[in-house]
């Protein structure tokens, strides 16, 4: 262990996090418990009355108990200026261009493996500790790589594509081997609060997981609108109008408001045209596309930028990862080619790669071409 | 691990001859004192003769005197209750841009929900309100002026009588809110002249949830509170007896401590300022150092946050507060530190210690160096701070 053995524990108020202080506890490590606040009702227009949420006073106070029972310190650290810039921002700009965002890993690489670092450094805090169900290890060449947690039904590789070295390297993940069913015995075992308490799932900061609520909302508060336009078939006839590009994502097939004799599926999203095209669900089967913002972990970047390779590709956080081939075109770009067609490659989703169960890299899904 | 505790203006320990002072009334004396019978007799005896003491204690009849449950509620009442009655004929508030909340709080609810016109009244970089510039915004329409007369952030000091007197010459009542000053400078509210003024009891040694609220004879305000008569009807609601008794025995206390504590204090104070200031470069006093409670020292560090600071000294022991952080994780910058016209970044490295009758200079010295070696650290990784090349 290094000598400097503090750890800040970022604690959601969720049984995750509490069995996360404790374990580290139990392994001689100097836990701080630190609650990320990262926006307010005020801003979000979140019903106030819906508890359990992250950032509510209520999971503040379960930290509380947690802490003071495996005698931690405590503070409530307010990244909210960050989160708002980072997240809540390039989320509603993501659905303005056309792309579904995913916050949680934009969070992950801006806010948590960022600031709440930094954070960590200026408490003289050596490692941050999360409660993701994901190994982190050091392989060869020294260079640290995440693996696939042992609960398969509660593996978060996935949305952990963005960290970099620095990060990984002073990150510990002390759930990793344990299955959900574990972890609430052990707090049920050393009497935790929030041993039953329910998982969170959604988006911390869409409490009724109604995106478009939140989009109509928060840009009305900015005085923003949103454009109407037509809702056009793959074969050019126009079938509808939309209500704005933004409340519309690849594979929809919901709230078009069109009578047709066959289903229908948003296949693409035209910014430019301010149109949505919508076609059968074959069609949603594709097999190429290009990816930007790539962030390597286990291969190293000047191996990386070579040869095409294969991997597991997994582009949404619930889908079967499928063989590809992956292509490099620049330090950050690659080109990914499935074998077989997947259904609903969504620009703005996250996409990562995998060699078995370790995560090679990750990066945003650019463009289905 | 050594505690040392700097936080006296959030609240003090409770002296333990205020403690045994309040236990009859908790266990012996414990009747409702609105009661016809002996039991209530006794616990009203009880009640008087402490509002007689905390009466002689700042200089008024004790008919003038309403126990209440501190400093938040006394300013509510005199705030929203001024306004309510007088809301025929008045439509205009001015009150102190450095205000605490409990004073802020309610005149904005009146301005947004009740048509009242709230005009702030600035302060100097030193944190001092000038009688020219309230003679400048009070009007005839003007129903209260409240102004604090040591401010919690700073402890910065105001003329009271002299703001108190442009408040009169206008014909507007004028109110104070005492809470940090009581019982560590005179609090006298003839010599004052003002028509209200807040107080509480556990900034000076006395128990939580007790406070009281002098309203001068003559002055008629409308209850906030309803639901009895006690207190002539100005705050309903069976009374804290053993709260009473607890802000008297304190206030006692206070009057025999008083000017040994603020000498004491002061040398603690000038001490701690002028070696953290030969110690660290960039370090700044917030508020007059010469119109000051002394135990206050509000100090802004350049290129650190108050908040990383703060935390880091509690993790050494050492408790202090920041005006820009709080339990709840809101860091919107202190409006006090705002209103004396520091920028934002200076409002955010700002940190509040605040000695009390058990501050040693030894534990001072304690905190000098980590304090002196946790700025270092901070600025040292701080992309803001632009070191002097040596």
């Amino acid at each position: 262990m290094a000598h400097n053995s503090k750890v800040l524990v970022a604690m959601s108020g969720g049984v995750d996090s509490s069995v996360t202080a404790l374990l580290l506890k139990e392994q001689g490590y100097d836990d701080v418990g630190a609650h990320m606040k990262l926006w307010d009702y005020v801003d979000v227009g979140a019903d106030i009355y819906r508890d359990g949420r992250c950032c509510t006073l209520d999971s503040i106070t379960d930290c509380r108990f947690v802490c003071d029972r495996i005698g931690a310190p405590f503070y409530v650290l307010n990244l909210s200026a960050h989160f708002r810039e980072q997240v809540i921002d390039n989320f509603v700009d993501e659905y303005r261009a056309g792309r579904t965002p995913n916050p949680c890993v934009r969070c992950n690489s801006e806010v948590k493996w960022h600031e709440f670092l930094r954070k960590a450094r200026e408490l003289d805090c050596a490692y941050i500790a999360t409660g993701h169900y994901s190994y982190i290890e050091q392989g060869d060449r020294e260079r640290w790589h995440i693996r696939k947690g042992r609960d398969v039904t509660r593996d978060q590789s996935y949305v952990l594509w963005g960290l970099s070295q620095d990060a990984l390297a002073h990150t510990l993940m002390p759930l990793g081997g344990l299955l959900k069913s574990e972890v609430r015995e052990i707090a049920r075992h050393h009497g935790l609060r929030t041993a039953e308490k329910a998982e969170s799932r959604e988006i911390c900061f869409v409490a009724d997981n109604d995106y478009r609520r939140f989009l109509s909302e928060f840009e009305a508060k900015r005085g923003r609108s949103f454009v109407p336009g037509e809702i056009v078939h793959t074969d050019g006839t126009v079938l509808g109008s939309h209500r704005g590009t933004a409340f519309y994502t690849i594979g929809q097939r919901k709230g078009l408001g069109i009578a047709h004799p066959t289903p229908l599926y948003v296949q693409e999203i035209d910014v430019a045209g301010n149109r949505v095209i919508v076609g059968d669900n074959d069609n949603l089967f594709r097999t190429g596309f290009t990816v930007s913002s790539v962030n390597w972990i286990d291969l190293s970047p000047d191996r990386a930028v070579e040869q095409p390779f294969d991997a597991d590709v997994k582009i949404r956080y619930l889908h079967t990862p499928g063989r590809a081939r992956i292509t490099p075109l620049s330090e950050t770009e690659v080109r990914i080619e499935y074998r077989e067609g997947q259904r609903a490659i969504t620009p703005g989703q996250s996409v990562v790669f995998y060699r078995d169960d370790i995560v090679l890299g990750g990066g945003l899904i650019d463009a289905v071409r | 691990m050594k505690q040392i505790y700097l936080d006296h203006n959030a609240t003090t320990p409770v002296h333990p001859e205020v403690i045994e002072a309040m236990l009859p009334a908790l266990s012996g004396i414990y009747g409702n004192a609105s009661s016809v019978h002996t039991f209530g007799r006794e616990a009203k005896v009880a009640l008087e003769t402490a509002r007689e003491q905390v009466a002689a204690f700042i200089n008024c009849d004790p008919s003038e005197l309403y126990f209440t449950s501190g400093g938040t509620e006394s300013d509510n009442i005199a705030v929203t209750g001024t306004a309510r009655q007088y809301r025929d004929r008045k439509n205009h508030l001015v009150v102190g841009a450095a205000e605490h909340q409990a004073v802020l709080a309610p005149a904005n609810r009146l301005s947004t929900h009740e048509n009242w016109q709230v005009e702030l009244m600035p302060v100097d970089d030193d944190g001092l309100s000038s009688s020219d510039k309230l003679r400048e915004l009070v009007t005839d329409k003007t129903a209260l002026v409240s102004i604090m007369h040591a401010n919690n952030e700073t402890g910065v000091i105001q003329d009271i009588p002299a703001l108190a007197a442009v408040a009169h010459e206008a014909g507007t009542l004028f109110h104070t809110d005492a809470v940090q000053s009581i019982g560590k400078t005179r609090v006298d509210v003839a010599a004052m002249d003002c028509d209200m003024l807040s107080l509480t009891a556990h900034k000076i040694y006395g128990p939580k949830g007790i406070g009281a609220l002098y309203i001068r004879q003559g002055v008629k305000i409308a209850p906030i509170m309803f639901g009895g008569s006690h207190e002539k009807r100005r705050r309903p609601g069976t009374e804290n007896v053993a709260g009473v008794v607890g802000l008297a025995k304190c206030l006692e206390i206070a009057q025999r401590q008083m000017d040994q504590d603020w000498t004491h204090l002061t040398g603690l104070s000038d001490h701690f300022i002028d070696t953290l200031m030969g110690r660290l470069p960039d370090v700044r006093l917030n508020g007059s150092r010469s119109q000051r409670v002394p135990q206050t020292v509000n100090l802004s560090f350049a290129g650190v946050e108050g908040e990383a600071i703060l935390l880091s000294l509690d993790m050494e022991g050492i408790a202090c507060s920041s005006g820009s952080a709080c339990s709840s994780g809101s860091t919107a910058p202190s409006h006090v530190l705002i209103a004396m016209g520091k920028d934002p970044v200076v409002s955010q490295s700002a940190i509040r210690f605040s000695m009390g009758r058990s501050t040693t200079k030894e534990q001072l010295d304690y905190v000098i160096e980590k304090l002196v070696a946790t700025v270092e650290r901070l600025r040292a990784m701080s992309p803001y701070y632009k070191r002097e090349s040596a």
